[in-house]
C-alpha cells in the first residue's frame, strides 16, 4: 500500500491508482477499478469455473501418468452415458438437492449454514426412530411420520445454530460446523450401540426397513420417490421467493441488510425462520436417504452430501433452476469418481475437481467486481 | 520576522476525480505552537492533513519540512520525517495490548524476549508520563476507553518520533473532562518544542487551546490568524461564510395543530455518552422545521429515534395525539412518518433489487399490495408504473436494478415511495446531498408540495442555505440539544452560525 497512492473511492467507485514510474511500459497504462456497486458475478461465472476445474484437475491427471481426456470421458459417461449410471447419478442428486437447496435459502440472507452434513443426519436418525419405535405403524402413516419427524429434526438442528446466532451473536459457522460432529457421532453411537440390528453379524446399521418403511423406486433402479420431494421444494422455494411476503422480506435482507431493517423488518426472526426451513429441507434429504437407498441407517450414511451442498448451492449462484443443473451435475461426479476407479485412479478425483470448482467460483466471484481501464 | 516554518505547504491542490478537495491552499505552521484547522464537515481540513501525512498525494503543490522541500509519497515518508498522526477512527489492533500496539512495526530487535518487552513497556511508560498521559500499557485495547485509545494513538506518534503531531478531530469522541485532560497533552508537547496541529469545528476549544488558526471553507483557505487578535465570533462567520437565501414563493399558512411532540429525551450512543441530552421539539401540522447544526451534534439520534432505529431512554414522544412506540420501525411507519434517509444506497434503497421491490418497502404489508401473505405482482407492477410516471422516475425498467438509476432518481423513487405512504411526517436528513442542481430544486419541489398539502416536514440537512430557504421555522442543534429556535423571519446566516457553533445559549423562543 505504501507504494503508491492510496484507494480513493467517489460515488461507489473505488479506483486505486497505478504503480509509481507509470507508463514506461503499455501494460501500465491501465488501472485496475473496483466497481463496489456491482455485487455477484456474471451469469457465465460458473460455466467457466467448470471448466478451469477440468484444466486444472487434467494436469494433476496426467501427473500421475494418464491422459485425462479418456479419463473424464469415462467418468462422463459413467455417470451420464448409461441407464444405470443415469439413475445412480440420479440417487446422488436427491440429497444434493435438497440439502443445496437448504443451505442455499440461509445463503440468501448470509447466515453461513455449513451445518446441512449434521442436519441430514439427524433427519436420517430421526426418521429410523420412527421406523424402531412404532414398528407396527399402519402403512399408510408411516412413510408421512418419518417425513415429519424428520423435517422437524432438521429444523431443530438447524435452530440450535439460529438461536446462539439471534440472541448471542454467535458466529454460525463454528456453531453449524461443530453441531455436525455432534450429529454424526450420536448417529455412530446410534448404530454402534442400541439400534444395531442384532441379527446383521455386528454390522454397524440397524435392521433393514420394511417395504412400508421404504420409499417406492422406479423399476428395479435405485431411483426413489425422494427426487419428486426434492423437485416439488425446488417450485415452493421458487413461488415462496417470489411471490410472498416473507420471500420479499428475504430477498431484502439478501440485498441489503440496513434498508430492511428501514422497512421494518426484524432480521433477527427471519434467520430463526430461515434455519428451521434450511435444517428442516437436509434432514427430509437424510429421510430419503435411509428410507429410499440404504433402508436402514447405518455407519457412514453420507459421503458429506451436507458439505457438497455448499459447492451446490454457490455453483447454482442460489438460483432454484440453477440448483436443479448443479447437483445433478456433481451427482454425476460422484458416480463418474467411482467409475473411474475401473482404470485405477482413485475416486478422490472427484473430490478434487469439487473443491477446484468452488475455488474458482469464489475467486471468480470476487474479481469480477475488478475492471482493467485504459488511462487516457 | 523570516522564521521557518516547521510545515509549510504550498499552492495545495487535490482532485478527486472531478471534485476539487483543495483549491490552491496554502498553510504553515510553527514549531512550538498549536495550530489549529478549523471549518465545516467537507471543508477540505482532513484532506490537507492526510497529504501531510502522507495518506495522499496532492494533485500539485509542494510540502516544506523546517524550510526544506520535502516528497512525502507515503504514511512511512511521513514517519521519516517526523510526521505523526492521529486519525479520527483508530488505527488500532484490538486484541493487542496497548503497549504492542504502539512497538507494532518495529524492526529493532528480531528476538522479543520478556525482558526487552518490559524493557519497552518502562519506556513507553516514562515517554507517556513525559506528557501527562497514563493508560495502562498492559491491557489489550479493546478493554481501553475511547479516551485511553486516543492517549495510546498519541504515544504511538510520539514513540516513533514525531515533531509533527497531527490530531483529526480529536475531540470529537471524547467527553468533556477527557477532552481538557487532552489539551493539557498538548500544552505539554508544545512546551516540549512540537509543532501540533489539530483540526476541528469546534470553536470553543479553538480559542481554548490554539495559538495560531487557519480557516478553511469549500476547500479554500480563507483565513489564518493569531488566536489573540480574534474572536469567537468572527470565527463564526468566516467559517459558515455569507449564505445568499433567495427568495421562493413560500405562502404564510396558518398555524396547524401540534404533530410531534418532544419531550426531555435522551439518547446514548454506544460508548455510554449522550448523543441526544434531555432534547425538546415539537413539530406543528403544514410546516417544514429545519435542523441546523455541525455534523455530529445529535442530527443522526434525532431521524433514527424518531424512525424507530434508535431507542431512547427517558421522557416521551407523542405523535398525532398518541405515544410513539420506542425503538420499532414498523409503528413509526404505521403511524405515518416517513424518512428519507441520509444515504439513500445504503440503507433507503436496495441497489441490487429493482423499482417495483424497491417501491414496496414500505406498503407490501397492506392489503392492496398483498394478500395472504401473497404479493399481487401485477397490481403491483401496474401500481409502480404508476408511480414512476407521477414522479418523473427516468429509468428503462422497472426491472432495473436501482443502484444503475442516476443519484436524482433514485431519490426521485425514494421520494416516490415516501409520499405513496401519505405520511404525516416526512423526516428528510440530508435529501439533497450529492444532487446536482435541477434535481436539487425537484427535492425542495417535493417539500414544499408536501408542506402546501397540510404535512410536515423535518428537515435535517448541513445546507444552511436550504434549511433557511424552506423552512418556517428552524431549530439549531449543538451537542444533542436544541440550542435556538428561529422563525422564518428571525433566521439569517451569522446568528445561526453562532449557535451552531455552540456560542450563544437557548435565549429566543419563536412564536
Amino acid at each position: 500500500m505504501s507504494e503508491h497512492e492510496p484507494v480513493t473511492q467517489k460515488d461507489g467507485v473505488i479506483s486505486i491508482p497505478p504503480l509509481r514510474g507509470q507508463r514506461k511500459w503499455k501494460w501500465q497504462s491501465y488501472r485496475i477499478e473496483i466497481d463496489t456497486a456491482k455485487n455477484g458475478a456474471t451469469w457465465w461465472l460458473p460455466f467457466v469455473s467448470v471448466l478451469l476445474a477440468l484444466l486444472v484437475c487434467g494436469i494433476f491427471i496426467a501427473a500421475n501418468g494418464m491422459n485425462p481426456f479418456p479419463v473424464y470421458k469415462k467418468m462422463f459417461t459413467g455417470a451420464f452415458g448409461t441407464a444405470y449410471g443415469l439413475t445412480e447419478t440420479l440417487v446422488k442428486t436427491i440429497p444434493l438437492l435438497l440439502c443445496g437447496l437448504g443451505v442455499a435459502i440461509a445463503y440468501r440472507i448470509s447466515v453461513w449454514n455449513i451445518g446441512a452434513e449434521g442436519q441430514f443426519a439427524a433427519g436420517a436418525m430421526a426418521a429410523t426412530a420412527v421406523t424402531i419405535y412404532f414398528p407396527n405403524m399402519p402403512g399408510m402413516l408411516i412413510i408421512p411420520t418419518m417425513i415429519v419427524f424428520s423435517i422437524a429434526a432438521g429444523g431443530i438442528w438447524g435452530l440450535l445454530t439460529a438461536i446462539p446466532r439471534t440472541y448471542f451473536q454467535v458466529n454460525e459457522l463454528v456453531t453449524s460446523l461443530m453441531l455436525n460432529y455432534v450429529a454424526l457421532l450420536a448417529l455412530d453411537y446410534f448404530v454402534f450401540g442400541p439400534w444395531k440390528d442384532p441379527e446383521g453379524m455386528n454390522f454397524p446399521g440397524t435392521k433393514v426397513f420394511t417395504a412400508s418403511q421404504s420409499l417406492p423406486v422406479l423399476g428395479d433402479t435405485r431411483l426413489h420417490l425422494g427426487l419428486i420431494f426434492g423437485l416439488i421444494a425446488i417450485v415452493l422455494y421458487g413461488f415462496f421467493i417470489k411471490y410472498t411476503r416473507a420471500g420479499y422480506e428475504l430477498r431484502l435482507i439478501g440485498a441489503s441488510p440496513e434498508a430492511a431493517k428501514q422497512a421494518g423488518i426484524r432480521i433477527s426472526r427471519h434467520i430463526l425462520l430461515v434455519m428451521l426451513i434450511s435444517g428442516g429441507l437436509a434432514g427430509l434429504a437424510g429421510m430419503a436417504e435411509v428410507s429410499g437407498v440404504t433402508h436402514r441407517l447405518m455407519y457412514g450414511i453420507s459421503p458429506g452430501y451436507g458439505y457438497t451442498a455448499i459447492i451446490v448451492a454457490w455453483l447454482a449462484k442460489l438460483h432454484p433452476v440453477g440448483l436443479i443443473v448443479s447437483s445433478f451435475l456433481f451427482g454425476g461426479l460422484i458416480v463418474g469418481g467411482f467409475s473411474v476407479q475401473t482404470i485405477g485412479l482413485p475416486s478422490s478425483i472427484s473430490e478434487m475437481l469439487q473443491g477446484a470448482i468452488l475455488f474458482f467460483l469464489i475467486a471468480g466471484g470476487t474479481l469480477s467486481k475488478f475492471r482493467l481501464r485504459k488511462i487516457r | 520576522m523570516h522564521e521557518t516554518y516547521s510545515v509549510e505547504m504550498r499552492q495545495i491542490v487535490k482532485h478527486f476525480g472531478s471534485v476539487i478537495a483543495n483549491d490552491h491552499v496554502d498553510f504553515h505552521a510553527k514549531r512550538g505552537q498549536i495550530h489549529a484547522l478549523l471549518g465545516e464537515n467537507g471543508a477540505g481540513k482532513s484532506t490537507m492533513m492526510c497529504m501531510l501525512s502522507g495518506v495522499y498525494r496532492p494533485t500539485s503543490g509542494d510540502i516544506l519540512l523546517h524550510g526544506e522541500l520535502a516528497k512525502i509519497k507515503s504514511p512511512k515518508d511521513a514517519m521519516r520525517h517526523g510526521i505523526g498522526m492521529v486519525f479520527q477512527n483508530f488505527r488500532l489492533v484490538q486484541t493487542l495490548t496497548a503497549a504492542e500496539n504502539i512497538i507494532l512495526g518495529e524492526k529493532s530487535s528480531f528476538w522479543r524476549g520478556s525482558k526487552w518487552l518490559n524493557n519497552k513497556q518502562q519506556e513507553i511508560e516514562a515517554l507517556a508520563q513525559q506528557f501527562g498521559l497514563t493508560f495502562p500499557v498492559n491491557r489489550k485495547v479493546w478493554q481501553l476507553s475511547v479516551g485511553e485509545q486516543q492517549r495510546v494513538e498519541i504515544v504511538k506518534t510520539l514513540y516513533r518520533g514525531a515533531n509533527i503531531i497531527i490530531l483529526d478531530e480529536p475531540t470529537s469522541v471524547l467527553t468533556p473532562g477527557e477532552a481538557e485532560q487532552l489539551f493539557e497533552t498538548l500544552r505539554h508537547m508544545k512546551s516540549e518544542g512540537k509543532t501540533v496541529i489539530l483540526t476541528t469545528h469546534k470553536l470553543k476549544e479553538v480559542m481554548a487551546v490554539s495559538d495560531h488558526i487557519s480557516v478553511m471553507r469549500k476547500g479554500k483557505l480563507i483565513h489564518s490568524i493569531e488566536s489573540t487578535a480574534t474572536d469567537e465570533r468572527e470565527l463564526a462567520k468566516l467559517m459558515v461564510g455569507k449564505v445568499i437565501s433567495e427568495s421562493h414563493p413560500h405562502l404564510p399558512r396558518e398555524k396547524g395543530e401540534r404533530l410531534l411532540d418532544v419531550r426531555e429525551v435522551d439518547v446514548f450512543a454506544e460508548q455510554g455518552r449522550k448523543s441526544l441530552d434531555r432534547i425538546s421539539l415539537h413539530v406543528n401540522e403544514g410546516e417544514i422545521v429545519g435542523v441546523a447544526g455541525v455534523a455530529g451534534n445529535g442530527q443522526k439520534e434525532l431521524a433514527e429515534m424518531l424512525t424507530g432505529s434508535k431507542v431512547w431512554k427517558r421522557g416521551s414522544i407523542t405523535f398525532n395525539g398518541n405515544p410513539l412506540r420506542n425503538g420499532s420501525v414498523r409503528a413509526a411507519i404505521e403511524a405515518g412518518i416517513a424518512h428519507v434517509p441520509e444515504n439513500r444506497m445504503r440503507s433507503g434503497l436496495a441497489g441490487s433489487l429493482g423499482i417495483v421491490d424497491n417501491l414496496l418497502f414500505k406498503s407490501y404489508r397492506l392489503p392492496a399490495r398483498s394478500r395472504l401473505g401473497i404479493l399481487r405482482i401485477s397490481k403491483n407492477r401496474a401500481w409502480s408504473e404508476d408511480l414512476v410516471k407521477q414522479f418523473d422516475v427516468r429509468t428503462s425498467s422497472l426491472d432495473t436494478p436501482v443502484q444503475q438509476l442516476s443519484g436524482g432518481n433514485q431519490q426521485k423513487l425514494l421520494f416516490a415511495r415516501e409520499i405513496n405512504q401519505q405520511p404525516l411526517l416526512m423526516i428528510a436528513v440530508h435529501p439533497t446531498q450529492g444532487l446536482d442542481v435541477g434535481a436539487t430544486q425537484g427535492v425542495h419541489r417535493l417539500l414544499g408540495d408536501l408542506r402546501d398539502n397540510g404535512k410536515s416536514v423535518l428537515l435535517i440537512s448541513e445546507d444552511l442555505d436550504e434549511v433557511i430557504q424552506l423552512s418556517d421555522r428552524i431549530l439549531v442543534i449543538f451537542n444533542g440539544q436544541i440550542v435556538a429556535e428561529l422563525s422564518r423571519e428571525q433566521a439569517d446566516s451569522e446568528k445561526i452560525g453562532m449557535y451552531m457553533a455552540g456560542l450563544r445559549a437557548a435565549e429566543e423562543v419563536a412564536g
